[in-house]
């Protein structure tokens, strides 16, 4: 197994693999009355978190505390920024107090790189700037597979600000690896250059969502921030949302057995409507309780897992 | 004063031959020479170089001499070859009154090391909004003649136009750090697959090359001398290429690092490796090799920038963008171009002196020539260990690196500033 997970390109598919299949054991524990195994009772597990983010938080919470870890919440807004103690000095407070893993989100791109080499723990990446979230992949991978029952040869369109977007590029890496086709659509600016021979060679980009909603297995629609228009990526939001956004029309377009994503949190009216999103085809509910399964797992497979 | 005579050294790779220095020039040239008193230098398999001139450092001082001063700077050029270095004008306070730069001159004299030509800013503070007081500056005893907001670019045209016009007085020339700041927002490293794959705001080689063509066209329209600071990318070689052809009165210069290093290097989010501009494509440190060899470039300057260590052990995004370069600028242009003396003299040395108007550095070593000079032992292999380096940041990009060449001994004005390798004071 790996030590840290800071890039889905840290994952070949056996080990990509190995994460879902432990994902779906620990799903079982969610089911039962005392949802708690004893796996890493006595070990440490911080969430570092730079950035607002409950969901993501809370999500490995509820996996390090089902493990049986103790869980220190470590969330620097305000305190240590403010005061300026440097990511460094913050990783060596972490070491001294013994962190076993640090589960870091992060606005910079790459501070968890950074950070894996000045802790010994395992390093997860719960998001990093516009870089990657590992995790996000993973639990989007699960819940494709739960509902499609395979990932090799899906085709997976991910819709909408790429640019920005880690979640975007921890998916086409891990889909890649899995055997999955990726097709990015969005409007040209928020298309980064480059995008399939920095990723992966098999990804390919279009322009026009309706063309590739027919041949499309999956549909994962990206949060997209109404201030980049301010920016010139795109006019205005109802022209993004009548070209990008995935309504009814465009939902019933899709083949018949094909799912919706999205990450969360929603822009309901921008990228994705309510019907969409409230639609039986819609797995954003499931993404959130597979988050806790997957994140489980990996914490499990780092901490525990192979290396006792 | 006292007087040398090196014996045996290759003048710039011809038969090797003894040189005596007396008073501050090259006396004589020629085997066999005898000098009672002189202290003998032993330049047996050394190439003796003029003294090198960086046309853009960084000394830090005012304002940050934790990262670097005019006296720890100037020892890391010495101890790199340097005679002569151009101290940029972006320190704290900015270098755009007569007061700042002669403070930075002065410094400079009394550490006695290398001759610290101070640039001047182009705008007041270097906000971009007007001119700063060029015609004091250019009187002060610092006697600018460059001017530069290195580190900004001069993006009105309105203003970079009135520049090139003003410095013609005193036959200035304004050194354009090129980069459409509306372009670069954010920017953290070069725009292509490694920025795509790394989620870090790319930096297009565009914006540089669309600077580069307005200022040509400006400075052809006005008729002034213009020149552009640390060239990165194959299209901007191109611009300067057709300028050139067109007799535009440009001078460009690359960095060391952007001849060596490609943007693949950021993939460890290490900061050590971003700079501005940010490290591009090999395709692009081809070209540029190409260029210097051609003159399409004219001169290596080093963009020597120190930084603090909490300025560079951060996260990418936080850290400040520069890297060192005195120390080693020769050893990775011999890297580059080869033991081709004469072109390394030109691009190092000649070239730089005559584009800042240092007359008296330049000059090859031979009977009458001011004593200003260096020695080169081409045949040594050197591993750069970062906390040997004189200056006072350890932010080299060549860490562990062997590189080809060492610098032996350097002579400013005929005193020893480098001997056996190490600093005289």
């Amino acid at each position: 197994m790996i030590r840290h997970l800071l890039s889905s390109a840290d994952l070949d598919a056996g080990t990509a693999l190995q994460i879902l299949d432990t994902a779906a054991e620990m799903a079982t524990v969610a089911g039962r009355e005392v949802k708690k195994l004893p796996a890493l009772r006595g070990r440490t597990v911080v969430n570092l978190f730079y950035e607002d983010s409950t969901r993501t938080r809370i999500s490995f919470e509820a996996a390090a505390k089902r493990l049986s870890a103790d869980v220190i919440n470590f969330t620097v807004k305000g305190s240590s920024v403010a005061k300026g103690e440097s990511l460094k000095d913050t990783a060596l407070t972490l070491q001294a107090m013994g962190a076993d893993a640090v589960v870091v989100r992060h606005p910079a791109s790459g501070a968890p790189y950074q950070l894996a080499d000045w802790v010994d723990g395992s390093v997860v990446n719960a998001g990093d700037g516009t870089h990657e979230h590992p995790t996000q992949a993973l639990l989007d991978a699960y819940t494709m597979r739960s509902r499609l029952g395979r990932l090799a040869g899906l085709s997976v369109a991910v819709v909408g600000d790429v640019l920005h977007s880690r979640v975007a590029r921890s998916n086409v890496l891990l889909l890649s690896t899995l055997g999955a086709k990726v097709t990015l659509v969005g409007p040209p600016p928020l298309i980064p250059v480059d995008i399939a021979a920095a990723l992966a060679p098999g990804a390919a980009v279009c322009y026009d969502l309706d063309s590739v909603l027919p041949q499309s297995d999956v549909v994962m629609m990206l949060r997209v921030q109404r201030e980049r228009m301010n920016d010139s990526y795109f006019p205005s939001a109802r022209e993004y949302a009548r070209r990008y956004g995935l309504d009814g029309s465009r939902m019933r377009r899709l083949p018949e057995h094909a799912i919706v994503m999205h990450p969360g949190p929603m822009n309901r009216g921008m990228e994705i409507t309510s019907e969409v999103a409230d639609s039986p085809r819609s797995t954003i509910v499931e993404q959130v309780a597979n988050g806790v399964s997957v994140r489980m797992a990996v914490l499990y497979l780092l901490l525990g897992g192979n290396n006792r | 004063m006292t007087a040398y005579l090196i014996t045996n050294v290759s003048v710039l790779g011809a038969a090797p031959t003894d040189l005596l220095i007396r008073d501050g020039v090259v006396a004589e040239t020629g085997v066999g020479l005898t000098a009672p008193g002189a202290v003998v230098v032993d330049g047996t398999g050394l190439v003796a170089l003029p003294g090198l001139v960086d046309l853009h450092t960084h000394l830090r001082e005012p304002g940050r001499e934790d990262a670097e001063t005019v006296e720890t700077g100037s020892r890391a050029a010495a101890l790199g070859g340097y005679t002569a270095v151009c101290a940029m004008a972006n320190t704290s306070p900015v270098a755009d009154t007569a007061g700042v730069v002669e403070q930075v001159w002065r410094l400079g004299r009394e550490a006695g090391l290398v001759d610290v030509q101070p640039i001047g800013a182009v705008t007041v503070g270097l906000a971009g909004e007007r001119l700063a007081e060029l015609g004091a500056m250019a009187d002060s005893a610092a006697r600018v003649r460059i001017f530069s907001d290195d580190g900004h670019c001069v993006a009105d045209p309105r203003l970079m136009r009135r520049a090139l016009e003003y410095v013609k007085a005193f036959d200035g020339i304004v050194a354009q750090h090129a980069e459409e700041p509306r372009l670069t927002e954010g920017a953290q490293m070069h725009e292509g697959e490694i920025s795509t794959r790394l989620g870090l705001t790319g930096w297009p080689a565009v914006a540089e090359e669309a600077i580069i063509a307005r200022d040509v066209l400006l400075a052809e329209h006005v008729g002034s001398r213009l020149h552009i600071c640390h060239v990165s990318t194959a299209g901007s070689v191109d611009v300067l290429r057709q300028a050139k052809a067109r007799g535009v009165q440009v001078t460009a210069e690359v960095t060391p690092h952007h001849l060596l290093l490609t943007d693949e290097k950021a993939v460890t989010y290490d900061p050590v490796y971003k700079v501005n501009p940010p490290l591009r494509t090999a395709a692009d440190v081809a070209a540029l090799r190409t260029a210097l060899a051609e003159g399409v470039v004219d001169i290596v300057a080093t963009d020597h920038a120190p930084h603090a260590v909490e300025d560079k052990e951060c996260e990418w995004a936080y850290a400040r963008p520069g890297m060192l370069g005195l120390e080693t600028a020769l050893s990775i242009t011999l890297d580059v171009l080869g033991p081709r003396w004469d072109l390394i003299a030109e691009r190092m040395s000649r070239t730089p002196a005559r584009i800042a108007g240092l007359t008296e550095h330049g000059h090859d070593p031979a009977p009458g020539a001011p004593a200003n000079l260096t020695l080169v032992d081409p045949a040594a292999r050197r591993v750069v260990e970062p906390t040997e380096l004189a200056s006072r940041s350890r932010n080299t990009p060549y860490a562990r690196m062997t590189l080809p060449g060492r610098i032996v001994a350097t002579f400013l004005r005929g005193e020893a500033t480098v001997l056996d390798g190490k600093a005289v004071k």
